[in-house]
């Protein structure tokens, strides 16, 4: 029996934690997203005994993110972009001492204090690092609040299974809106205790020691190397990605998130015109699909990217392609959502070329 | 000795041996299980060893080795773990107490410490131990003043005494530049939070068994679930004092203790 219900995108996501046997959440409030803390305090609890904590700060949510996922425990945190830069140290140091955890950015427009409106803005802080050092999260783009539901589930199963923080990359228009989703039933919350949790020395085991400080140079090689070989396993067995309509395009548009949903828009309307265009959506965004979009770069003549920034997912997909078509960006800043006449409109623009075709049209 | 070291180096230490008056009879002092064999890497007098020890020795008597977990942050002790055989998280800069409290939320029945320093406790992570104390976490706050940044190398702590020398304030701390030293454990205190807040020292015997009491108290108080327990020892650097091991202690009795003045400032029961 599908349990299906209207609800808020920053509210699913909340109740997808509890479904998802979360045994802990820490977290600050901060607009867009401050309705996960909210849902939460008044739900969870009572519901699984979960552990809901508002933090003095976005610095001490993380910190006690890393407390209480050294302590073997399903937990997580969310936040909107500023929240999440000042959570960046606290992110370093769990993905070096590998702890599973969900981190959820409900991304705002910025720089600075910025906006409140929904943005894309932080693709790189996301997926190229955001903290110091060479680490790397798993970054899951919902773009529907399905995706913010099912992601949910998806990210402590990925955490777990890599020891790595997983984060959902959302926007601010996704954690408003509302929609219908399909819920799962309730999972129990795990009992089990990892081996290497702080939990308590018993005399039959040697004592389980979580730190990101390896003070011999060769030692924190070490430690980078076993980081990038897991890194690279997981960009071998995760990647996931969408393709729509893309079977006989000629022209792709990729984004991801909410821009993705407005694309498969354009799709429609292009193809009323008799231009046949089609949409890459990459789900994880870290690791990238760099291998499928190359691929697909064989059989299609140009791709338009679109983002709601200045232009960063685009860096990867001109990556992905290595040259074979042009790529062209159209993006949107400071919380300003692209429409799907403005893409149709660029994507013509692109096509209107001597040639009359997408190929070295580079605005 | 002439005799002995014609005998050889194997024969001087089968004598030793044969002579040793550690045997199971006599024994009245040992390493308790709870800390490991690795030798500490603090400098010569410093005050962290014996409190590692006493922590150590808490949690062997308490025999809690299996429930408890503890968090250092970065500064001297940051390689606490290698001194300790128990459970341990290290901390970034200032945030132990939240590394604490997230450990003891989803861990409500196990022993929770963190240990800091000052500049760890009362400069960076100023927010955090307020807030952890104000919260009530049953946890055990274990702080180290002494005044000054020992890891990156003797720079003024928020605890540096008015007109005290460090490499950031050369010509001693000056309050119209600095502001005074900040006495947090006194300000902490004052929160229904704390359930038990005290200030020791380990640089005499009569000192070190009181610090050991309320380590041991700041242990058993969890089990109550009333609250935060904040023991502050008031300790030396020696090396970033520029003294010896005995000079530093007096100077820290002529010192650091007026200032800080030993005692409890908040014992369950009796409001002070």
């Amino acid at each position: 029996m599908k349990e299906l219900k209207l609800m808020k995108g920053n509210e699913a996501l909340a109740e997808a934690a509890i479904r998802a046997g979360c045994d802990g959440y820490f977290g600050y409030p901060i607009t867009p997203q401050s309705e996960v803390l909210e849902y939460l305090a008044e739900h969870a609890a009572k519901r699984t005994g979960m552990v809901v904590l508002q933090a003095e700060s976005e610095v001490a949510a993380i910190n006690m993110i890393y407390g209480a996922s050294g302590a073997g425990k399903r937990v997580m945190t969310s936040s909107s972009s500023p929240g999440i830069s000042l959570m960046q140290e606290g992110i370093s140091y769990i993905a070096c001492a590998e702890l599973p955890c969900l981190l959820v950015n409900v991304v705002r427009g910025g720089p600075g204090l910025g906006t409140i409106q929904p943005s894309q803005g932080d693709y790189f802080q996301a997926v190229k690092g955001g903290g110091h050092g060479d680490y790397k999260l798993i970054v899951l783009a919902p773009s529907t609040v399905q995706e913010m539901v099912d992601h949910v589930k998806l990210g402590f199963e990925l955490a777990f299974k890599w020891r790595n923080p997983t984060m959902i990359l959302a926007d601010g228009a996704l954690g408003q809106m509302m929609e219908k989703v399909e819920l799962f039933p309730q999972q129990p919350r795990v009992t089990d205790v990892p081996e290497w949790a702080t939990v308590g020395k018993p005399k039959n085991r040697e004592r389980n020691i979580i730190t990101s400080l390896h003070m011999q140079a060769e030692a924190m090689e070490e430690i980078n190397n076993n980081l990038q070989k897991k890194y690279k396993a997981i960009a071998e067995e995760e990647i996931r990605f969408e393709m729509i309509s893309c079977d006989d395009a000629d022209v792709v548009l990729v984004a991801f998130g909410l821009v993705a949903r407005i694309c498969t828009k354009v799709v429609d309307l292009a193809r009323e015109k008799g231009i046949k265009v089609g949409v890459f959506r990459p789900i994880t965004v870290s690791p990238y699909p760099y291998d499928a979009l190359n691929t697909l770069a064989n059989n299609i003549k140009g791709i338009l990217t679109v983002e709601m920034n200045a232009g960063q997912m685009v860096e990867d997909v001109r990556l992905a392609v290595e040259g074979k078509v042009p790529v062209e960006f159209l993006g949107r800043m400071g919380g300003v959502i692209p429409s799907p006449e403005e893409i149709l409109h660029k994507l013509e623009e692109k096509l209107a070329c001597p040639a009359g075709r997408f190929v070295g049209v580079l605005a | 000795m002439n005799e002995k070291r014609m005998l050889g180096e194997d024969h001087y230490e089968q004598v030793i041996a044969e002579e040793s008056i550690c045997t199971n009879e006599n024994l009245v002092y040992e390493k308790p299980e709870t800390l490991t064999d690795t030798p500490m890497h603090y400098c010569p007098g410093c005050g962290h060893g014996v409190a590692h020890r006493l922590i150590a020795e808490a949690i062997a008597e308490l025999d809690i080795q299996d429930k408890t977990v503890g968090v250092a942050p970065v500064g001297c002790s940051v390689f606490m773990y290698n001194y300790m055989n128990i459970d341990m998280t290290e901390a970034a800069h200032g945030r132990a107490s939240a590394v604490a409290t997230g450990i003891k939320r989803v861990l409500p029945d196990k022993y929770v410490f963190s240990y800091q320093g000052d500049g760890d406790l009362a400069a960076i992570g100023t927010g955090e131990t307020i807030h952890t104390c104000n919260r009530g976490e049953n946890i055990l706050i274990v702080f180290i003043n002494n005044g000054i940044y020992g890891m990156t190398g003797g720079q003024m702590a928020p605890t540096t005494l008015v007109g005290m020398k460090s490499t950031t304030t050369p010509y001693g701390r000056d309050v119209a530049v600095m502001g005074n030293p900040l006495k947090i454990t006194e300000l902490i205190a004052q929160l229904p939070g704390v359930y038990y807040c005290t200030r020791v020292a380990v640089n005499t015997p009569a000192n070190v068994r009181r610090a050991k009491k309320a380590i041991v108290n700041g242990f058993k108080y969890q089990e109550l679930k009333k609250g935060l327990s904040f023991v502050e020892v008031v300790s030396n650097c020696p090396s970033n004092w520029k003294m010896t091991p005995l000079e530093s202690n007096k100077w820290m009795e002529e010192n650091m203790f007026p200032f800080y003045p030993l005692g409890d400032l908040k014992v369950p029961g009796k409001e002070k």
